[in-house]
């Protein structure tokens, strides 16, 4: 079936698209027909950026256990790390970011 | 017997006075023929809808298929493009219908144009098409495995969509609906509640569900498809277009 239905929140970060990286400032979740997956229904994720046009977009189409996966993969992944370490503006508990030493 | 057909991006005059993108494939005879108006399903106007429209060529008829996506991601990518138009709240259905008008004036401003047009539609485009002929002067329509054209959602279910079956009254043409028995969204139910609905209206249809397929047994591309299925659909979509439309 079309649902119709979209899950659809503005966020920050970055995707990789045809046309290499571009800024995200936005997503959206719906669970319908895939373009590709080999399903009838799959869950689909898009990262976009309206504002650099339709090709601005990073696309999965993931089934119900693979996105349940997913939640679970990011839930532990953050849990692990120190709280705010990722966050846009940092958190009160979070350490200060020049005192993380540099990855190279 | 010439059979010369000529297939291109045109553009056409859609709802609103805007000029939107579609695809037309029509053959190269003097007529008269009839149209057909291919409208594509949800996943976009991509190239197994573009096939389909040849396809109507290769039988006879002058076919366009309007790209319902032009406004929120012209020349995008189709499947980028139905993101967009997703992203953007969908498709109208006032705006659909205006697109439908355009296509279907444009189709019968060919020389070649025997005046009768009908519409066939896929998924999403199966409950577009009947919309289509509940709302257009249209000689037939094609409702391919549409949802919600009757069917209550269910319940918290927040449907963006109104179903149509109110529309009824207003059907203009010939119905012919190709349905699959496994198909939730339409179930045999909603397909059957639809049926009483023409019933009571006094409107000529004709109703196949097939035992065997689900959702999208026409669709080349994807597991749903059901090739048997799709030969015999397809041979009762020609049958149906050749009464109502052809001559």
């Amino acid at each position: 079936m079309c649902t119709y239905l979209t899950e659809k929140f503005p966020l920050e970060g970055s995707g990789k698209g045809a046309q290499g990286y571009f800024s995200l400032s936005e997503a959206m979740v719906y669970i319908d027909h895939p373009q590709h997956a080999p399903y009838e229904h799959t869950v689909n994720i898009d990262f976009l950026n309206p504002a650099k046009g339709p090709s601005a977009r990073v696309a999965v189409e993931l089934t119900e256990e693979a996105a349940l996966a997913l939640i679970d993969a990011v839930r532990t992944a953050l849990a692990s790390a120190p709280p705010g370490l990722a966050a846009a503006g940092g958190t009160a508990g979070a350490p200060d970011p020049s005192a993380v030493p540099a990855r190279d | 017997m010439y059979d010369a057909v000529l297939a291109e991006t045109i553009s056409i005059t859609g709802h609103g006075g805007d000029r939107i993108e579609a695809y037309s494939a029509r053959p190269l005879t003097p007529g008269p023929i009839g149209s057909v108006v291919v409208i594509h399903h949800m996943p976009g106007y991509d190239a197994p809808t573009k096939e389909i429209t040849r396809r109507f060529a290769a039988e006879g008829y002058a076919a366009v298929c309007p790209n319902l996506y032009s406004r929120e991601a012209p020349g995008a990518d189709p499947d980028d493009a139905a993101a967009a138009a997703r992203a953007a709240g969908g498709v109208p259905d006032e705006r659909l219908v205006g697109d439908v008008a355009g296509a279907a004036a444009y189709l019968r401003g060919l020389p070649s144009s025997n005046q009768k047009v009908g519409t066939i539609g896929y998924c999403s485009g199966g409950r577009q098409s009947f919309l289509a002929a509940c709302s257009l002067d249209l000689e037939a329509a094609v409702d391919c495995y549409g949802a919600f054209v009757t069917g209550r959602p269910p319940e918290g279910f927040p449907l963006q969509i109104e179903p149509l079956a109110h529309l009824t009254p207003d059907l203009s043409c010939p119905l012919l609906g190709l349905f699959g028995a496994e198909d939730q969204h339409p179930s045999p139910a909603d397909t059957a509640a639809l049926e009483e609905e023409l019933k009571k209206h006094g409107k000529e249809y004709e109703f196949h569900t097939y035992e065997g397929a689900g959702h999208a047994f026409f669709a080349v591309d994807r597991p749903s498809y059901r090739p048997q299925i799709a030969v015999e659909a397809w041979g009762r979509v020609l049958d149906f277009f050749g009464r109502n439309l052809a001559g």
